[in-house]
């Protein structure tokens, strides 16, 4: 533990820090442009001088480890002095487009310019002019903004384990490129744009919108995929503008996914704004004859003729609320996994990821079964990466093909192989040898005919292999569907009698469900209903609007407070930034006023008043935030599983729910990313 | 710099791979390192690409030395585009490559440049319509002593001005280089007036006069390029 003085205090810090971190230890910060706490160290600003003594020449801080009896000076005459200069190159190739630059307001030049820069230029020749890259459909480049800083090298290289940016050229000639003028194939591209201290990077879909003072901000939880990546939503007036990570080392870090951020223009597009009545022929209706027309038709028909399936971007408190209300009016079938998935509640550790996210990096072995972490939760994929990355951590994967970014042993796409593992298969004692296995199930592996036993199957693996102790939980189903921990938690599943999804979906076609009620859920098969009265409450006219009878108008996940679990079991809340279009209003209110028009009224008022209930039903979802482990018990079937192979159930990362499915800019990414066109056709200003 | 990928369009081949002997060269430094060290032999390996590829790199040749060395090709495109000795651009065969740097440029460097120009018809940086000669401006070849230089492929012309200049690319179109050196005639670095000492032999006789050894003129003063000069045409 190093002992040093800085500007006149004495510090301590632990052993291998730089002087830079030692200064933010001692609550010192010291200007920088290149260094950042999650990339490895590039020392080629020289933003981050300091004076230290018995040193003849400044010191670049991030770069120098901080020793015993170091004195350093970051407020010194020579100290500012020399980083007045650094400004001063900086700003010499630094365009000074500020007021056309959409990092204005936000950018790292600008504010140290503030404390650092010059108030002319003394540079009399040209600035130099770098040609723009094209780095696809989400990063704008303006490069003769860049100061080279690296850190959207370093972060492609190291967190995103694609290696297509680099720095071509030396001195003045240095470039950030791609080379061959080709898109970033990565599902974390656009964190690049957070981490540009400078308007070099800036976010496409996002240019020359807002001023970030502009910008409502709200505190958020992301939907778009099961990891519950903690967001900023950034927003003015009606609109959802744009969204930011926040920091959450147990969950995000401090990234997100492209989906994450830019499915939001799908908010604007295909939203159902009022209710509509009529199956084939849709018009619009006001709010009363909808709920009347509902009310009618359930008061008519016998509770276990009713059905309700809740979609994978449904907040917890509308699913409690259709449940409580379904439940009382006698309904039994229920269900929250539109994917068939073979999940059982009984067991809360049988569905969670049970090693959490930030756990993952205490593991050493890791076996993936039916699973595509990249596209099921890039930020999953991104923590296994950061734990390969250190060494001494094997992964193996059961399943098709896979590009993870990192080293995968593959063991064959066949169900056999992971009979094989409950015996003598090699990996079987690999992950018994290690000392934290872990496994990782995925929803492809459990929506298979036999899915109850490859769950059971795993939980054998789990306890043959010493995956679950007091001190280690190995054994993980990922998820790819925000809402469906929550539904699980809330036993949004079949009761006694009652039908699972396909169950529903047959007997809506034989008739035996004469009601069904979609909350959200577009990812059934709503070809074949039959007759059924169906029901769709939700915010986009996606597949399930399509078939519906009634549409009622929800709100999105920006619209409206609501409590979501992710695939650790992570409680969190996310909050309203808008509110819905047109007439759409919160889903629990609408449940709410279906139950008082039914003649059945649920007991609350108010939000408050449905989550006092809610917390008093399910306890678990009264912790926001906190993790605790769940019992192991007894889940899954027993029996060997079928030899048929394994399918991934992303097959387009961009289009995975009905905010991306209506977003131009995912069916961009779509089109060159998953269908493989990579050369975007060339767009003119009066192109669409 | 010149010879860079900007400018100009050219044809990229689709395809390269090493000759087999060129191939045992790269193996030759791939085994130099330690196993997952390999991209250490970037370097060299790109010299033999470019001399198997007439003098510059085809990014197909850039792509083949990532594969041979697990690198992502980005990574070796930075090394190729940070280096000024590989040429990301067709050039002529001969390239020429002229000192400006203060010595050569005290010592008449204007000059030469000036008669390269006028003589070939290009600017700096530009090759000649038959494809003989590419004319670029470099920094110090460390030939200082000489000045000014002008380096012929792998070869260096020195003591050049104006018309010795001409002379030599006259020489070079009629294909008959003439020996590299000093084109004044001394030897190495010796004083152009002649020299004032050493001038007997010494008594010593585990000294040796290299006016007895009967080497070329030139010896003294090649280039240090690594390889053998490349061939061409």
């Amino acid at each position: 533990m190093p002992k040093l003085t800085i500007d006149g205090s004495e510090v301590e810090v632990p052993a291998g820090y730089t002087i830079l971190q030692a200064c933010e230890h001692a609550g010192i910060e010291v200007a920088h442009f290149c260094y950042h706490e999650r990339l490895a160290i590039a020392g080629n600003c020289r933003m981050c001088l300091v004076e230290v003594e018995k040193s003849p020449k400044p010191i670049a801080s991030c770069a120098m480890p901080a020793t015993d009896g170091m004195v350093v000076l970051t407020g010194s005459a020579k100290a500012v002095k020399a980083r007045k200069g650094v400004m001063e190159f900086l700003l010499i190739n630094h365009p000074l487009d500020c007021p056309i630059c959409d990092q204005g307001g936000e950018c790292d030049l600008q504010d140290q310019a503030m404390a650092y820069g010059f108030d002319r230029g003394r540079f009399e020749e040209n600035k130099r002019a770098v040609r723009d890259k094209d780095f696809g459909p989400l990063v704008e480049t303006h490069m003769n903004r860049c100061i080279h800083c690296t850190r959207c090298i370093r972060f492609l290289t190291e967190i995103a384990g694609v290696q297509e940016l680099g720095a071509t050229g030396r001195g003045e000639d240095m470039e950030i490129t791609t080379y061959i003028e080709r898109a970033l194939g990565s599902e974390l591209s656009a964190n690049i744009i957070d981490l540009c201290p400078v308007g070099a990077l800036t976010s496409k879909p996002y240019a020359f919108v807002a001023r970030p003072w502009e910008l409502a901000k709200t505190e958020s939880i992301d939907v778009t995929d099961a990891v519950g990546s903690n967001i900023r939503v950034d927003s003015r007036g009606p609109q959802v503008l744009r969204v930011l990570p926040r920091a959450n080392e147990a969950v995000n870090e401090e990234w997100i996914s492209d989906k994450t951020r830019y499915a939001i223009d799908g908010l604007v597009r295909r939203r159902l704004d009022r209710p509509y009545i009529g199956r084939e022929r849709k018009r619009e209706a006001e709010w009363s004859e909808a709920i009347e027309l509902i009310a009618e038709r359930l008061k008519r028909v016998p509770g276990e003729r009713i059905a309700a399936i809740a979609g994978d971007l449904c907040d917890a408190e509308a699913m409690f609320a259709l449940k409580e209300f379904f439940t009382g009016l006698g309904a039994a079938s229920f269900d929250c996994r539109q994917d068939g998935a073979k999940l059982d509640p009984r067991c809360r550790a049988g569905y969670l990821f049970g090693t959490m996210i930030a756990g993952i990096e205490n593991a050493d072995a890791c076996l993936l079964i039916g699973t595509n972490p990249r596209w099921e939760a890039p930020l999953v994929n991104a923590r296994l990466r950061k734990r390969y990355l250190r060494g001494g951590f094997r992964i193996a994967a059961i399943g098709p093909a896979l590009d993870l970014t990192f080293q995968v042993e593959m063991l064959g796409n066949d169900g056999n192989v992971l009979n094989a593992m409950t015996a003598d298969h090699r990996w079987a004692t690999v992950l018994r040898k290690a000392k934290n296995p872990m496994i990782v199930i995925g929803q492809g592996a459990l929506s298979r005919a036999d899915g109850a036993r490859v769950l059971g199957t795993a939980r054998r693996i789990a306890e043959s292999c010493g995956l679950i102790r007091d001190d280690w939980n190995g054994f993980n189903i990922l998820h790819d569907a925000a809402a469906r921990v929550g539904g699980l938690d809330l036993s949004f599943v079949p009761g006694p009698r009652g039908l699972d999804t396909s169950g529903i979906v047959a007997a809506c076609k034989s008739g035996a469900i004469e009601v069904l009620y979609l909350l959200g859920a577009d990812e059934i098969d709503t070809s074949d209903l039959g007759a059924a009265f169906v029901i769709y409450q939700g915010h986009h006219g996606d597949r399930g609007a399509g078939r519906a009878d009634v549409i009622l108008p929800g709100a999105a996940y920006t619209e409206k407070d609501g409590t979501y679990v992710n695939t650790e079991g992570r409680v969190q809340m996310a909050r309203r930034a808008v509110f819905p279009p047109g007439e759409a209003r919160e889903d629990w209110k609408i449940i709410r006023a279906l139950s008082g028009a039914s003649g059945r009224p649920l007991p609350f008022e108010e939000l408050r008043g449905l989550r006092r209930q809610m917390w008093e039903k399910h306890p678990i979802l009264a912790q926001a935030d906190v993790v605790t482990r769940a019992a192991w018990g007894p889940f899954g079937e027993a029996g060997p599983v079928d030899a048929g192979p394994f399918e991934y159930p992303i097959t387009d990362f961009y289009r995975t729910d009905p905010i991306s499915r209506a977003s131009p800019t995912m069916a961009r990414c779509s089109e060159l990313f998953v269908n493989g066109r990579q050369q975007a056709p060339a767009r003119t200003g009066t192109d669409g | 710099m010149s010879t860079t990928a900007e400018g100009p369009s050219f044809e990229q081949p689709g395809h390269f791979e090493f000759t087999a002997e060129n191939l045992e060269r790269a193996n030759a430094h791939i085994a130099k390192y330690p196993t997952g060290r390999q991209a250490s032999a970037v370097l060299p390996l790109l010299y033999i690409a470019q001399e198997q590829s007439g003098g510059w790199l085809p990014r197909a040749a850039m792509d083949h030395v990532a594969g041979l060395l697990e690198m992502a090709p980005i990574r070796v495109y930075e090394v190729a585009t940070f280096y000024t000795m590989f040429n990301l651009r067709p050039i002529g065969r001969y390239l020429l490559q002229a000192c400006t740097t203060t010595p050569c440029w005290l010592r008449g460097s204007d000059a030469v440049v000036e008669a390269c120009e006028r003589k070939l018809g290009i600017g700096l940086g530009g090759t000649t319509a038959d494809g003989l000669f590419t004319l670029v401006e470099v920094e110090c070849l460390g030939a200082c002593v000489n000045a000014p230089i002008l380096q012929i492929n792998d070869d260096f012309y020195e003591d050049l001005d104006g018309p010795t200049t001409e002379a030599l690319l006259d020489a070079f179109r009629g294909g008959k280089p003439p020996v590299p050196g000093s084109v004044i005639g001394r030897q190495g670095s010796e004083p152009v007036t002649g020299c004032t000492t050493l001038l007997e032999p010494s008594e010593d006789p585990s000294i040796r006069h290299s006016r007895e050894g009967g080497e070329s003129r030139a010896s003294g003063v090649r280039s240090g390029s690594p390889g053998a000069p490349l061939p061409r045409g």
